[in-house]
């Protein structure tokens, strides 16, 4: 049984369709890159999965709760599904041990001094130990994304967005990003990952999705369809890119 | 022309002068704590409940912010009563203060609260936290951060406002300035004393203002 389940989602923003009927598939363990043109609706795609946008017609189920149900409870959704944003937006009132905390402490209840341990085991995964107690304007963009990083790990997830994470980097700090998220994918973690990032999608990757207008253009094992894309739009957009 | 300054005559009158004093500033403080509590309801309310209930503060926050203060101090004190809401000067005047700052504040706060990026809001959410957690523990540390020093300024202007009290018998220090100047006439030396004593707080009270705001955001 899929993980995630995606079944003809179309959503508009006004008299514009950004999601033309988007099926998709992802089982444990997977780790999905979507890619495509600005403009044809990964990121829309990537954040109706957690309910941060909602949609017109479709559904979606991530572990097992419809994400647009009537009666769906949104806070349990979220326990389960992380995400990481392109900005980090990391809380700047807050230490990243504080932001590593905040979501235990305050969703699922758990002691300050738990929740502690909890941080120093997650910043300990992404390289930051040392930084603990720094607040965000003292680190680095590539250290702050690995803060948000952990942050979502703190809360345990089973599926993990990562919507252009590497994208606001300069490009020396990209790698320390990818790293993580490499080993995240090797320890089995699910992940959806929007990126522009060719050779990391084709490397990490277990399942390539191209998007294009709106729709799964093409799908496919990452290395099989980067050696061979069958559509003119990839061909294209692999030879702009790549 | 030449006067002579006689303030040996607004001796006998000190414990009137500190009365008012005190009143001005339990006044000041109490309508300011109240009033921004008021503030920060009305502002969440507006811009995390829903939208009737962000309607009706609107239209709060516009009655207020367009009509006189010392029309609203009269309106409670003299105008309500006619429903059968009879309150004391002092009672009327708490009261004036505290709808007058809750009005600003509300306007003061929204705008940081729609300072705080969306993606702050969103990566909250996302973390599996409601709605009303994110706005008190992510959204509203921030935007207290970057609004305090226009709500200090508000405060102190509220602070000077309050004068207006003494209109309705509250007993605030320009109600004992009156006081002084109709029973030994010497209007020169009292309102130059208490206009200096309102001087003397409000430059306090900014400096305490600053003071405080520094302890409660510490440096990040």
């Amino acid at each position: 049984m899929s993980l995630v389940s995606i079944r003809d989602v179309r959503k508009s923003f006004g008299a514009n369709e950004v999601l033309k009927g988007v099926s998709l598939d992802i089982a444990k363990g997977d780790v999905v890159a979507i890619i495509g043109r600005s403009g044809s609706g990964k990121s829309t795609l990537l954040r109706c999965i957690n309910g941060l946008e909602t949609y017109q017609s479709g559904s979606i189920t991530a572990d097992g709760i419809e994400v647009a149900g009537a009666n769906t409870n949104l806070r349990e959704l979220r326990r389960h599904v992380g995400m990481v944003f392109q900005q980090f937006n990391l809380f700047p009132h807050l230490t990243a041990a504080e932001n590593v905390m905040l979501a235990p402490t305050v969703v699922n209840k758990v002691s300050k001094a738990e929740a502690r341990a909890t941080a120093a085991e997650v910043l300990a995964k992404v390289g930051l130990s040392e930084k603990m107690d720094a607040y965000p304007s003292e680190l680095s963009g590539g250290q702050q994304q690995r803060v948000a990083i952990a942050r979502s790990l703190a809360m345990r997830p089973k599926v993990l967005l990562c919507d252009e994470i590497t994208s606001a980097l300069d490009p020396e700090l990209v790698n320390e990003v990818l790293r993580v998220v490499e080993q995240l994918a090797r320890e089995g973690m699910t992940l959806i990952l929007v990126t522009h990032e060719m050779r990391f999608a084709r490397d990490v990757g277990t399942k390539l999705v191209f998007m294009h207008h709106g729709k799964v253009h093409e799908e496919g094992v990452p290395k099989e369809v980067f050696a061979a894309p069958r559509t003119p739009e990839l061909q294209q957009f692999v030879g702009q890119v790549g | 022309m030449s006067y002579k300054l006689q303030f040996a005559e607004l001796l006998p009158y000190w414990n009137v002068l500190l009365q008012g004093l005190v009143f001005t500033i339990v006044l000041t403080v109490v309508s300011t704590v109240a009033g921004i509590a008021v503030g920060t309801a009305g502002a969440s309310a507006r811009t995390f409940g829903p939208a009737w209930l962000g309607r009706v503060v609107a239209v709060y926050v516009e009655l207020i912010r367009n009509t006189p203060f010392i029309v609203q101090l009269f309106f409670i004190f003299f105008g309500l009563p006619a429903l059968g809401l009879k309150l004391s000067e002092t009672t009327a005047a708490f009261l004036a203060m505290v709808i007058n700052l809750g009005a600003y504040s509300t306007e003061i706060i929204r705008a940081g609260i729609e300072a705080v990026p969306k993606g702050h809001i969103e990566a909250g959410l996302s973390l599996a936290m409601t709605k009303w957690e994110v706005l008190r523990r992510i959204v509203l540390n921030q935007a207290f951060r970057k609004i305090y020093p226009a709500l200090s300024s508000q405060i102190i202007i509220v602070m000077l406002g309050s004068a207006v009290v003494s209109q309705i018998s509250a007993e605030d220090l320009t109600y004992a300035a009156n006081f002084i100047a109709s029973r030994n006439f010497r209007n020169f030396e009292v309102y130059l004393l208490v206009a200096l004593a309102y001087l003397v707080l409000a430059i306090l009270t900014r400096a305490a203002l600053r003071a405080l705001g520094r302890v409660i955001f510490k440096a990040r």
